[in-house]
């Protein structure tokens, strides 16, 4: 069996409010190896919190309950928040949904890569810059020494997620969570991107969590999906399997699609049954 | 790729340097603001219902010297003309005659404004020191005690008439206590003592090196001082704390937390950074307001500085000095918002 990462167990996120606590993720649990895990489902069904909660960044009035988030069987439930730090960005790193909100608009791309290094790599100015100059190659882009001294807005949104990707693989993580990374980008450069991402996670043999609302990105680009609705995995899949998936709802998704090779006159509306949401959680856990 | 659409633009000649058409754009927009400020204050002398003239000979001169001193200010000429020689001389700091004390209006100025700017300097120093931290600080721990201290405090500061305050902090901490100097600049032994270079005081008596006098200024100083800084302190504050609230929910702080970074260095290194040409705005109007003069404080405090100038100027009719005042605090405001534009471009890449 290929080694665990990441064990997540009986995850919940809950908001209380005046009217009551709502529960955005709702009891669930997955592993995550050296593999790419794909975490699918409609807007608001849970995907970004379940990323963020690993990480503990869920801020207060948000409150994360879980029997264990353990990585490499150390559980980040039990660790202060100092040692929280050690673990972000050095273990596990996030890249986010649109570069033009996630880079700092008033430094430059260098200053923004260096200070992810240094912050977990005890390194002098120019070496802290070569790096960052090395690893500004490493996803594809060319004039590297001008990119340095560029700022957030002078750039594309492929180039702009090409640097986060680079920011965050700079402290060599075991795990990348990727919050729908390519969903701001025109669709020219997503392939793109994605290639880039998928080449760096599988050369350093990391473990890839993506978040997207797209089940055919995700079916094409992953090797095993879960699928949340309303807070729950309701269905566990092989990518290459997600055709025989059985649940209405990933079915659902799945006859959303517009497809090429078998074009229909209209897309069918998602029927979706209450007792879904009512039903546990499915364990992602890989033994 | 993106980086290089920066370059199309300018096609044919060669452009001219980026900073000589931004210093020339900058110096036309002075000369243009202050032109059109000296043209409103000429009309205002204009059309107020007093005779220059007269002001001047008063009122039991011979029919000779009145038409003889309306012939030196020029008032046979046309309208235009006369403008023109009013901008002339305005040009070169030259404000006509005070009616009250018959001493060129430029050389009041010149004794007035630096009181002002002191006072003004030092409470807008107290206001940007204690308020940006308190802003910054009630941002961070939203709705903790620190956060309600900071709110209480600038609702006072917003509703509490600086009259009564000014009397209050007179009252206790001259009268009562005895900690501060009372009103005025200066114990009056130690007027005239420092030459003057700057007219402000507290740095002449530092350039003289007399220790003696600096204390005193300093003790004078200190109570209204500390009651403009309340002021700009509230609004400060008030200012900063919502700017923060803005920056700290934006995504790229979550991007500096997935770097690992401290939450000091999260508010500090990133947030802060994006509030500054904000609070560069909040600042420079806080302090123009408080160089204008803040009439109530210069009076309780007896602080001869420009506010109380004007208003008396302005109560004896006395409308060379009140113009001349006027021009003065408008050209401040300009090279306060000239300065606060040159900050914007150090400080947020994309103005630049
Ligand atoms: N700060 C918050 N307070 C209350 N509810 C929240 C908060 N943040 C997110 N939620 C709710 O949590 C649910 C899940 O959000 P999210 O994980 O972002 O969904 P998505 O699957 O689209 O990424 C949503 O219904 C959202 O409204
Ligand atoms: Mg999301």
């Amino acid at each position: 069996m290929m080694d665990t990462l990441l064990d997540v167990e009986d995850l919940w996120v809950r908001f209380p409010s005046r009217q009551g606590v709502f529960d955005a993720v709702r009891g669930v649990s997955f592993t995550l190896g050296r593999e790419r895990l794909g975490i699918v489902g409609e807007s608001g069904s849970g995907k970004s919190m379940t990323g963020r909660a690993i990480l503990r960044l869920i801020r207060p009035p948000g409150i994360v309950e879980a029997k264990q988030i353990a990585l490499n069987g150390d559980n980040l439930m039990e660790k202060s928040e100092k040692d929280m730090r050690a673990v972000r960005g050095q273990k596990i790193s996030m890249v986010m949904q649109d570069p033009k909100f996630s880079l700092n608009p008033v430094m430059t791309i260098g200053a923004q890569i260096i200070e992810a290094y240094r912050q977990h790599n005890r390194t002098n100015h120019a070496d802290a810059y070569a790096k960052a100059v090395e690893m500004l190659q490493a996803v594809s882009i060319r004039d590297a020494d001008r990119v340095m001294r560029a700022y957030p807005h002078e750039m594309s949104g492929g180039m702009g997620q090409r640097v986060m990707i680079a920011m965050m693989l700079i402290p060599n993580p075991q795990i990348l969570i990727a919050d729908e990374p390519t969903s701001a980008l025109d669709v020219s450069v997503q392939r793109q991107v994605l290639d880039i991402m998928d080449g760096l996670v599988k050369e350093r043999g990391m473990g890839l969590i993506f978040i997207s609302h797209d089940l055919n990105l995700v079916a094409d680009f992953c090797d095993r999906v879960l699928i949340m609705y309303a807070g729950r995995i309701v269905e566990v899949c092989e990518a290459s399997k997600l055709s025989q998936a059985k649940h209405p709802y990933t079915r659902g998704l799945l006859n959303a699609l517009p497809r090429l090779d078998a074009p229909r006159d209209h897309l069918e509306v998602l029927q979706r049954d209450p007792a879904w949401s009512t039903a546990p959680s499915v364990s992602g856990r890989v033994a | 790729m993106a980086l290089a659409d920066n370059n199309g633009g300018a096609q044919g000649r060669a452009p001219l340097p980026k900073w000589l058409t931004g210093t020339v754009k900058t110096l036309g927009s002075i000369a243009v603001t202050m032109l059109g400020l000296v043209f409103i204050t000429f009309i205002i002398g204009r059309v107020m219902p007093i005779d220059p003239v007269l002001a001047i000979v008063g009122e039991r001169a011979t029919k000779a010297s009145y038409d003889a001193v309306y012939l030196q200010l020029g008032l046979d000429k046309p309208l235009i003309v006369q403008f023109f020689y009013y901008v002339r001389d305005v040009a070169q700091g030259n404000f006509g005659m005070s009616l009250l004390n018959a001493r060129p209006v430029a050389e009041d100025i010149a004794r007035v404004f630096p009181a002002t700017l002191e006072l003004a300097s030092l409470g807008v120093i107290f206001g940007v020191v204690l308020g940006v931290p308190l802003g910054v600080v009630a941002a961070v721990r939203k709705g903790s005690w620190i956060d309600q201290v900071a709110r209480v405090l600038a609702l006072v500061g917003y509703s509490m008439p600086i009259f009564w305050l000014g009397l209050m902090g007179l009252l206790v901490f001259y009268g009562m206590l005895g900690w501060v100097g009372g009103p005025g600049r200066v114990g009056i032994f130690y007027e005239d003592v420092v030459p003057t270079v700057t007219g402000m005081l507290l740095v002449d008596s530092i350039i003289d090196g007399n220790w003696t006098v600096f204390k005193d200024a300093f003790s004078h100083i200190i109570l209204p001082a500390s009651l403009l800084g309340y002021y700009s302190l509230a609004y400060i504050s008030r200012m900063t704390r919502s700017f923060m609230l803005e920056q700290l929910s934006a995504e790229y702080i979550t991007t500096a937390r997935v770097k690992g970074m401290s939450e000091w260095d999260v508010v500090w290194k990133h947030a802060f950074r994006n509030i500054r040409v904000q609070l560069i705005t909040v600042i420079a109007l806080s302090y123009a307001g408080l160089l204008e003069g803040s009439v109530l404080t210069e009076i309780i405090f007896s602080w001869p500085g420009i506010g109380s100038y004007i208003t008396t100027a302005l109560l004896a009719a006395d409308m060379n000095a009140v113009l001349g005042g006027t021009v003065v605090v408008g050209l401040i405001f300009i090279l306060l918002n000239i300065a606060s534009d040159l900050l914007y471009k150090v400080f947020d890449p994309r103005a630049r």
